[in-house]
């Protein structure tokens, strides 16, 4: 017999369950029980670039709004650094880039406020185009769901971006583009998730 | 001593598969495509940084993180305690672990939950921690009780734990359920029968710990948690562009 190879397997994933609110964002579960929920603040107060608003809905196969669903938001700043020490550069006091975002129970509308990330340096010296990842957890998704936000108003940035450019079909790389619509003087993106369907959202095995 | 690499690549045969018929819930939310595999880049290798400003020491104690002061939840007073590695088998040091569970009596304090057993004024049903330097992990609780759910008309779920983990990379972001060893349940739920290798099912079926228990007060269950691993850049062929 061969030598034995001694990794270990990753734990597999469960579905998080349409109770993921309580270990999560326990205040939307309808108690309160932390000094501090996490993942309420993306940006903090101090970080440069244009402060803007994402929003959407995740709509099943059958056209309904997913209405128990969480999603978790990792950006780099408008600088196009991410807050984590393998990253090189140095971002905002409080910004960490990082969120949770859940739905209105009754719409399945969600919304986060941030600021518009800087492209981000990407492999082999590429750069890749402004972009949100998004992680999305529900009952009924048995591994979570890893997508990218891009945004309508970065359309040369997007056209070289090399991720978008590894989707084969090119009509599937609109799903991937929030579309803006400015209210109130506010830049507000809109991104809506499709888990199944002709417009199907490109989701990556990251 | 070689740096770290990118992730290896997630094994989707040991993961559940998006769409599995007797989870119904998964058939109008799996997403028809296959994901497209991208290679890592910065956006992939980084993830949040959490510390120990972010949290409080009761946070991983659910039998006192919601009591009443002076009071108890009810149910079987446990420890769940192992430690986060890697698939390199190397400890994930720092890292936030969230948990969140029914109480002994299988009901939820969840908005949405109405089923008939009751809430317990004493446990809110949710704790986190951070891994310390070596990778371990602990918390206290009450083991969560079976309930029913909506799936065939008859569906239990076994008493589990939810449990959430961060590791390094956002690639390696994972949400997962802890079971109990000898839990009849476990072999009839559509949840669990969602992963299709029994060994991977063995894997998140947490072990009785009776060393790590405390004699006449709480009993312990073993529960190890494995993130992706981390290729070693031995070889540099062409510039890395992060």
């Amino acid at each position: 017999m061969p030598q034995e190879l001694d990794y270990l397997k990753e734990t597999p994933s469960q579905t998080a369950g349409p109770y993921v609110h309580i270990g999560l964002a326990p205040g939307a579960a309808g108690f309160d029980i932390y000094r501090q929920e996490l993942g309420h603040d993306i940006a903090g107060p101090n970080a440069a670039g244009d402060r803007i608003r994402v929003e959407g809905i995740v709509i099943d196969g059958t056209g309904s709004p997913v209405k128990d669903v969480l999603l978790e938001v990792w950006q780099a700043n408008a600088a196009g650094i991410y807050a984590h020490p393998e990253h090189p550069g140095e971002v905002e006091d409080g910004f960490r880039g990082w969120g949770r975002v859940i739905t209105d129970f009754e719409t399945g509308e969600w919304a986060f406020e941030t600021i518009k990330p800087g492209p981000v340096m990407g492999r082999d010296g590429r750069m890749m185009a402004p972009h949100i990842n998004l992680w999305i957890v529900a009952r009924g998704i048995n591994l979570g769901l890893n997508t990218r936000l891009y945004f309508e108003d970065e359309a040369d940035a997007n056209a070289r971006d090399p991720v978008m450019n590894l989707i084969e079909w090119e009509r599937r790389r609109k799903t991937l583009i929030a579309t803006r619509s400015d209210s109130g003087g506010q830049q507000v993106y809109r991104f809506d998730i499709r888990l199944q369907g002709e417009d199907e959202t490109v989701f990556f095995d990251i | 001593m070689p740096k770290p690499g990118k992730f290896y690549q997630r094994d989707r045969e040991w993961h559940p598969p998006a769409l599995t018929r007797d989870y119904k819930t998964s058939v109008t939310r799996a997403p028809q495509y296959s994901p497209i595999s991208l290679e890592n880049s910065a956006s992939e290798l980084t993830g949040p940084v959490f510390g120990q400003n972010d949290i409080d020491p009761i946070d991983n104690d659910l039998i006192r993180n919601y009591a009443q002061p002076g009071e108890m939840p009810i149910g079987e007073r446990i420890i769940v305690h192992g430690k986060v590695l890697d698939e390199n088998a190397r400890p994930v040091p720092n890292t936030l672990v969230e948990v969140w569970q029914a109480n002994a009596g299988g009901r939820y304090r969840h908005k949405k939950d109405t089923y008939i057993a009751p809430i317990d004024p004493n446990f809110g049903g949710c704790g986190r921690t951070m891994t310390d330097d070596d990778g371990y992990y602990y918390f206290r609780t009450v083991k969560p009780g079976a309930y029913p759910w909506r799936n065939w008309i008859n569906s239990w779920r076994p008493g589990h734990i939810h449990i959430s983990v961060f590791g390094t990379g956002f690639a390696q972001r994972l949400i997962t359920q802890l079971y109990f060893e000898g839990d009849p349940l476990i072999a009839k739920c559509p949840i669990v029968n969602t992963i299709p290798d029994p060994r991977a099912i063995e894997q998140l079926t947490a072990r009785l710990d009776l060393n790590a228990s405390i004699p006449l007060d709480t009993i312990a269950y073993k529960f190890d948690i494995v993130l992706r691993g981390r290729r070693s850049t031995l070889f540099e062929n062409r510039l890395e562009g992060n």
